[in-house]
């Protein structure tokens, strides 16, 4: 009774092949992102010090710190920060909780695609003739950062949409049937409702453009800046600054007789940096998350 | 018509309405009074929750929808210019099946209605608080809430909060009252509470309430219309219709030959 036929057997060992196979790919998921991590870290290892973050580069770069361009790259990110986050947000609760399915909300949302789907060094040339020349802005930080708030604004819209969809709809219903109007259901419900969930996810999209290159190279990073060691406060939103991107790329290409751990420690603050941004808000989003019954 | 001046408080005539493509609703015509409970019954997918969802015009809010035909609301056309959808869903309220309090206190869940439509400056502490009291009288829930009418209303018991979805209609003085299953969700304590208040609301609200249930329709309503595929099939008394359906089709229904 109940014994494994011949078939059975045969079945079960697919089966257990089948289960191997998508494990191994799930896992080998991980594998670069460790390598990444290990080799940068062991190159990097004789330069790393909390001295090589907070001083400038000296003696044409080749010695010294990267704080010119840490700061520089804090700077864009934060800007673009503000400049995509409320155009970003805005645009996705139009989208959400005001269009209805006609050739306006068609065009918006293939725009938002196209967008998401345009080269990053064609935003680059967009910002270099939108902002540093149509605008006038000249290369500069804030020219820098608008091109990269243009290039996120895609992927803050999606990860608003989403955090606002993940309102339920039964709270909507409730304020529209009392006789609530869109906009006092969204300002009473949706956004207090939704509200962590969009600052979370439009942090994590903007931090990732902290390893953008080529839009800043056009529009506002340029190889050298002269700041202080620890400055906070280097650069003004017309001038141009240094970004850890570029610097990487410069110290990779440029310049000559930098040692090669320079470059790595640089790679290594950067990824360092978004993976540091990228967990406080995913930490951040699960403990909101947490707090909410419903 | 008949010749009597009767008032109805809910009339339909000749209501079509479709999603897209798809006729849910088809000539619907219909008269409803006030001051008794009328229940909505017929198998899924027949157009009841989509009807109730038209006497408050809340279907707009929804996809794609047209609507042809009149519906007079205690004798107002609701489809005529000039209608306002704000004062039309403040006199016509409606609850749902799943209790949907949103997650703030007790209190602020009363008073949300009046906090929407009215100015600040004329909501005093005091008019608030006796609008929360009387409403939560009204249902019943008074002596259990009012210690705690700071408690998120989400983590009140299903019952209460089923309870006090209807209390938040009622500070904005409706007239109907449209009920969507409201007891599918609770258990038969929480439906025996619903279906008693329910009976204690009746004379002052016209209450129509959809429901899946033909028990509950029997016991709890005192006139019965039952829909099929998008029709009106029988619309009488509760104990007419229960004890000799006139059609066939309903006579199926409540025999439980389909559904």
């Amino acid at each position: 009774m109940f014994t494994a036929t011949p078939h059975i057997l045969r079945k079960q060992r697919t089966e257990r092949l089948a289960h191997a196979m998508f494990a191994g790919m799930a896992l080998s998921i991980v594998v670069p992102l460790v390598c990444i991590i290990a080799f940068l870290v062991v190159k990097a290892w004789p330069s790393l010090s909390l001295a090589f973050l907070i001083e400038p580069p000296r003696n044409m770069q080749t010695e010294g710190g990267i704080w010119p361009a840490l700061i520089g790259t804090i700077y864009l990110v934060v800007v673009a920060l503000f400049a995509a986050a409320p155009v970003g947000v805005l645009a996705a609760v139009y989208l959400n909780e005001y269009a209805t399915d006609n050739w306006f909300t068609r065009l918006v949302n293939l725009a938002v695609i196209n967008l998401a789907g345009v080269p990053s060094i064609v935003h680059a040339l967009f910002g270099l003739g939108a902002f540093v020349l149509a605008a006038g802005l000249g290369q500069s930080v804030i020219a820098a950062s608008l091109t990269l708030a243009v290039m996120t604004l895609p992927v803050v819209i999606a990860s608003t949409r989403e955090a606002l969809v993940a309102v339920p709809r039964s709270f909507r219903e409730a304020c529209w049937n009392v006789g609530a109007t869109r906009w006092q259901t969204i300002r009473a419900v949706v956004l207090p409702n939704a509200i962590s969930g969009i600052l979370t996810g439009v942090i994590l999209q903007v931090s990732r453009t902290a390893g953008e290159t080529a839009p800043i190279l056009f529009t506002g990073a340029v190889m050298y800046k002269a700041v202080e060691k620890g400055d906070l406060l280097p650069y003004r939103l017309t001038e141009s600054c240094m970004a850890l991107a570029t610097h990487l790329y410069n110290l990779a290409t440029q310049i000559n007789g930098a040692p090669e751990s320079l470059q790595f420690a640089t790679a290594t603050v950067l990824l360092g940096a978004v993976l540091l941004v990228n967990s406080t808000a995913i930490a951040l989003r699960v403990y909101l998350r947490s707090r909410k019954k419903w | 018509m008949s010749d009597q001046a009767v008032s109805y408080s809910i009339e339909t005539r000749d209501l079509d309405l479709w999603y897209g493509e798809f006729q849910a609703l088809k000539r619907i015509s219909l008269q409803i009074k006030g001051g008794i409970i009328t229940s909505l019954i017929g198998p899924s997918g027949c157009g009841k929750t989509t009807l109730l969802r038209c006497f408050n015009r809340i279907n707009e809010r929804y996809g794609y929808v047209t609507t042809k035909g009149e519906i007079d609301i205690l004798g107002q056309n609701i489809y005529a210019p000039g209608v306002s959808l704000i004062e039309l869903r403040k006199s016509v309220g409606m609850v749902f099946q799943r209790p949907n309090p949103l997650p703030i206190s007790v209190y602020e869940n009363l008073v949300f209605g009046l906090r929407i439509h009215g100015e600040r400056s004329s909501l005093r502490r005091s008019l608030l608080d006796d609008a929360v009291e009387s409403a939560l009288a009204e249902v019943g829930l008074w002596d259990d809430l009012k210690d705690r009418l700071d408690a998120r209303a989400t983590e009140l018991q299903l019952e209460q909060q089923q309870k006090l979805c209807i209390a938040r209609l009622l500070p904005l003085k409706p007239q109907v009252i449209l009920m969507d299953e409201p007891c599918s969700a609770l258990d038969i304590e929480g439906t025996r509470a619903i279906e008693e208040l329910m009976f204690a609301l009746k004379e002052r609200y016209t209450i129509v309430i959809v429901t899946h249930n033909m028990s509950q329709a029997r016991r709890a309503s005192d006139e019965c219309i039952f829909m099929l595929l998008g029709e009106v099939v029988e619309h009488d008394r509760t104990e007419q219709l229960f004890l000799v359906p006139r059609n066939p089709k309903t006579a199926d229904y409540i025999e439980g030959r389909y559904g």
